[in-house]
């Protein structure tokens, strides 16, 4: 069992702001995220793009962005829980919780704080009859273990990197690869799609271009699926054990959903006059998972939201000490790692 | 003011005449979302980056729109229920010329 002061789900730029806020009142703070990284969308979806509206950044990659806030929290130690979806979770008679996730690893804090953003970044599904019926019985929509493919026949669907990778992966692990995308361009890494070029040249990847999924069939496990070219619509049967749609992440609240918190325009409702907290006392929701009149789903703000839910955090934990907020100025930063960041002192010495 | 009208059908097949800012820097998921006429966190995920397919719309009219950048193309190349007059709302900007542009917006993946 993990514990800490205050658990975050969701490590994206709110989540970890909140750690160094959280540190300076010298509370603990553990993430939960669905991604196997840590900065959320920043990191997942716009790792290269510039951001201008984060206050003191005239101009900001989000990637660096992300970076910077880890060097940041550092000296307060945060806890991970990376590659993991917080599934349930369950209200102790103390009022503390215990939160366990898609993986089984249990996590206990007298604060929850959702930095979901826009949910779990979960696999974009294709729109096909039985795909459910199939899921874990030949479909799977990453590749945890390529062992599970050897000697198998594989199809994999989808243009972009990962479909390309894992393509010229698996032609040396599996006996039969069949890659098929909508178009005949693919786009991903210059390396790759001449990689995959030369080894359908030699006969290892069967290409189907242009082209898509549109049938499953099998009993209990996948047998074949039907492939349409799109220019003629004819339909290749293709025998396969394994069918690997590559399509990208998209982002879903998912089980959060579920968690007896009220939920209005797919985002968590919050007491914004306060403290960002949810109709379920101890829980909090900051960041562009929630919602409130007037909110912004802007970085800056999650920031802001971060910073009084830990005010209000430090009250319910302790609600008996007198706290008095202190500028990091003045105060300095002390770090649950021993150091200490501090304004340099002025001294008082004649000069002669 | 320099509005134009457009018409959007909804998700459940509603048929929406309205009028869009052309001076406001707006592109059409932003005026599907200003209108509300899907659902908040069905439309515009990304935020108007072309990097989900939120905001996927059906081009009705016959209108010459921007042409596809590379990012609004491989997007369309991974999302579904693709068309061949499918596009993406937030690469639509608003402008004069596209008076009386007829969209449908595309389902919502689920």
């Amino acid at each position: 069992m993990i514990k800490t002061d205050i658990l975050i789900i969701g490590a994206g730029p709110t989540g970890l702001f909140a750690v160094f806020e959280a540190g300076l009142l010298k509370l603990k703070c553990h993430l939960i995220d669905a991604l196997p990284q840590a900065g959320g969308q920043c990191s997942e979806i716009y790792p290269k793009k510039p951001i201008y509206d984060i206050p003191g950044f005239p101009e900001v990659l989000a990637g660096d962005l992300v970076d910077n806030l880890m060097e940041q929290i550092k000296p307060f130690q945060p806890g991970f829980t990376l590659g993991e979806r917080a599934d349930s979770i369950e209200k102790l008679e103390d009022g503390s919780f215990i939160v366990t996730t898609n993986k089984g690893t249990k996590h206990h804090a007298p604060i929850v704080a959702i930095a979901g953003g826009l949910g779990s970044f979960e696999p974009r599904k294709p729109q096909l009859e039985n795909l459910a019926k199939f899921e874990d019985n030949g479909i799977a929509y990453m590749i945890r273990d390529p062992e599970v493919y050897r000697n198998k026949k594989v199809l994999i669907a989808g243009g972009g990197d990962s479909a390309l990778d894992w393509s010229i992966f698996l032609a040396d692990v599996a006996s039969e690869v069949t890659l098929v995308h909508r178009r005949n361009e693919f786009r991903g890494a210059l390396d790759s799609v001449e990689k995959v070029q030369e080894l359908k040249n030699l006969g290892k990847i069967n290409l189907i271009t242009p082209a898509e999924v549109v049938a499953l069939k099998g009993d209990d496990n996948l047998h074949s699926v039907t492939v349409q070219k799109t220019d003629s619509k004819a339909h290749i049967e293709v025998v396969v054990d394994n069918f690997i749609p590559l399509f990208g992440l998209s982002p879903k609240l998912g089980p959060i959903a579920d968690w007896g918190l009220e939920i209005e325009k797919n985002a968590i409702k919050v007491d914004n006059t306060l403290d960002y907290q949810t109709n379920v006392p101890g829980i909090y929701a900051i960041g562009d998972v929630n919602t409130y009149p007037g909110k912004l789903k802007l970085i800056l703000c999650g920031f802001h939201e971060a910073t009084l839910m830990c005010q209000s955090a430090y009250q319910r934990i302790y609600p008996d000490k007198k706290y008095v907020m202190k500028y990091t100025t003045v105060g300095g930063v002390t770090g649950f790692d021993g150091t200490k960041k501090e304004a340099p002192k002025a001294v008082v010495k004649a000069i002669e | 003011m320099t509005d134009i009208k457009i018409k959007i059908t909804n998700r459940d097949g509603v048929l929406h005449e309205v009028d869009a800012p052309t001076d406001m820097n707006m592109n059409l998921m932003e005026v599907v979302r200003s209108y509300e006429l899907a659902p908040e966190g069905t439309i515009g995920i990304c935020g108007g980056m072309a990097m989900c397919a939120s905001c996927q719309c059906y081009v009705k009219s016959e209108h010459e729109l921007p042409e596809m950048s590379d990012d609004e193309e491989a997007m369309l190349a991974e999302a579904f229920n693709v068309e061949a007059n499918s596009r993406l709302g937030c690469q639509i900007h608003m402008t004069p010329e596209l008076d009386g542009l007829e969209v449908e917006l595309a389902p919502e993946e689920v």
